[in-house]
């Protein structure tokens, strides 16, 4: 089957909505388990691994939670195009892209429930949710697991809980994170100090796209890292209150850049809009910082009617692998800079120009 | 100074990073840093690193300790394996590497006893078991202050659910 044909449109994709999606992006919940009785993957021959990928593809494809004709794939099967699309849909790890014979991804029509094979450990199973919904993705991946554990048996002891291949996921195998858009305590200089007072709280902030903690389009993840000796719904608890003092955080920031030095945020606003809707070539990089300016400005009213969706789809479609989509030949980085400067300008039509005077002093 | 990982290079990238109140500082040669995916931030996480790291060394006091190298019986997986990856090799390893991996998860995690979901099967072997104490117990208590039709109840029903457990 064809990832391409599977997938939902980014369009689509991107107009799914919950609560706190001014700022969370999305929530997710994974878990990490193995087969009783089989090595981990990385430490297997390849029967071994073989016989997990047999016994895991049919089981998971038919659980009831992954609902009707899911997609279900070894990832021999699979072209590098989709490997990379399904990275740039965070569908699977960069690790598991690089998995070929003996290694699978099975995933729901709705797109909110998937699973890697035989990636680290034999299954990482994730669900998905719009906006900060910590709880449901939870209840949602429990319950799939839960299902799953009545057709295997899985590695798991008493003391230690669920056994997995690296002692860090050991325990209740899961990694509870949220993607979050802070551009207000990057532009107030606040960033560092939140990611370090969250270290402090032993979880960890990645940048999604980016090189360091400047993480590219102002976008962050926050996750748990210690998984034993804590119930899943302790671990759950704690980020999600966690996320709720960091959503306040910026939202304090950005009402405080604007009442403060409103010339500075309106003139990063519109410099952005310009560049966006005026360039002929322009890099994925500057491009994401660009956008992650377009949504704060969408958030804060300056460009009337516009959703914030569309600026979603541009920071999904302007993505590698989604711009090669419809190209026969391997476009190289200037190709891509030029088509991304096109689809931006295309795209950028339907945004009216900035106006800062319709900006409210509350979030909407 | 030289690398933490390969111990050979010059380390030329220091980082640090603070976990739980405590400074955690590691350095790396150029390859390393390179290797562990220390400049693609959505792969790497130093806390892995300095865990693996401390892993390694953990494992590798323990089995000093006992003077032979401690090999999986099931799967061949060495300290050696784990010093290189950072991963066990199967379940079994759990066991065999314990006493080394209990000083490390107790640096690693929130305690060293699993608080967490319970296998569903698992779940329901512990209730039976729960079940079949329960009534032993009323059984006995029945006897004691003589109730022999109590008792009579409680021995029937301790048959019936030992042989649901039996079957199920």
């Amino acid at each position: 089957m064809n990832v391409l044909d599977f997938l939902i449109t980014p369009a689509e994709a991107c107009k799914r909505t919950g609560p706190h999606d001014q700022i969370v992006f999305s929530s997710r919940v994974r878990l990490a388990r193995n087969l009783k009785g089989l090595p981990f993957p990385g430490h297997a021959k390849k029967a071994d691994r073989l016989k997990a990928f047999e016994a895991l593809m049919p089981a998971v494809a038919g659980l009831p939670q992954m609902g009707e004709a899911p997609f279900a794939e070894a990832m021999d099967k699979l072209s590098a195009l989709d490997k990379q699309l399904l990275v740039e849909r965070h569908l699977i790890s960069r690790e598991h892209a690089a998995k070929n014979a003996g290694s699978g991804f099975v995933l729901n029509q709705e797109e909110t429930v998937c699973v890697m094979v035989n990636e680290e450990d034999h299954l990482r199973m994730q669900a998905l949710r719009p906006g900060l919904q910590l709880k449901q993705a939870w209840l949602a991946i429990d319950a799939v697991d839960s299902s799953l554990q009545e057709r295997v048996e899985v590695a798991y002891a008493e003391r230690y809980g669920f056994l997995t291949a690296c002692p860090t996921n050991l325990g209740t195998g899961i990694r509870v994170s949220a993607m979050l858009h802070l551009p207000g305590l990057v532009l107030a200089e606040q960033i560092n100090q939140i990611i370090q007072a969250v270290n402090k709280l032993g979880l960890a902030v990645r940048g999604l796209y980016g090189e360091g903690t400047e993480a590219l389009g102002n976008i962050f993840q926050v996750s748990n890292q210690m998984t034993l000796g804590e119930s899943e719904s302790d671990i759950v608890e704690r980020l999600n209150k966690v996320l709720l003092q960091i959503i306040e955080h910026e939202e304090n920031a950005w009402l405080k850049q604007v009442a403060e030095k409103p010339k500075v945020v309106f003139n990063h606003i519109g410099r952005a809009y310009g560049v966006l809707s005026q360039s002929h070539s322009i890099s994925s990089k500057e491009t994401m910082n660009l956008l992650s300016l377009l949504r704060l400005g969408v958030d804060l009213g300056m460009f009337g009617p516009t959703p914030k969706s569309l600026v979603d789809e541009l920071f999904l479609c302007s993505q590698p692998a989604h711009l090669q989509i419809g190209h026969p030949e391997k476009l190289d980085a200037e190709a891509r800079d030029a088509f991304r400067a096109d689809l931006l300008r295309q795209r950028m039509k339907a945004v009216p120009g900035p106006d800062h005077t319709k900006v409210a002093s509350k979030p909407e | 100074m030289r690398c933490q990982v390969c111990k050979k290079a010059a380390a030329t990238v220091h980082l640090t990073q603070i976990v739980e109140n405590q400074v955690k500082k590691v350095d790396l040669c150029e390859a390393c840093a390179k290797e562990k995916g220390v400049n693609d931030p959505t792969g790497f996480s130093l806390a892995d690193l300095l865990l693996g790291l401390g892993a390694a060394q953990k494992m590798e006091e323990a089995t000093t300790a006992t003077g032979a190298e401690v090999v999986c019986p099931d799967c061949g997986f060495t300290q050696a394996d784990f010093k290189k990856s950072g991963r066990l090799g199967c379940s079994k390893c759990y066991e065999v590497f314990a006493d080394g991996l209990d000083a490390l998860l107790k640096g690693m995690h929130k305690g060293t006893q699993h608080k967490g979901k319970v296998p569903p099967a698992v779940r329901r072997t512990a209730d039976v078991r729960a079940k079949l104490t329960k009534i032993e117990s009323d059984l006995k208590a029945a006897i004691a202050r003589e109730d022999f039709e109590q008792a009579a109840t409680l021995r029937d029903e301790l048959k019936h659910a030992k042989k649901a457990a039996q079957e199920a």
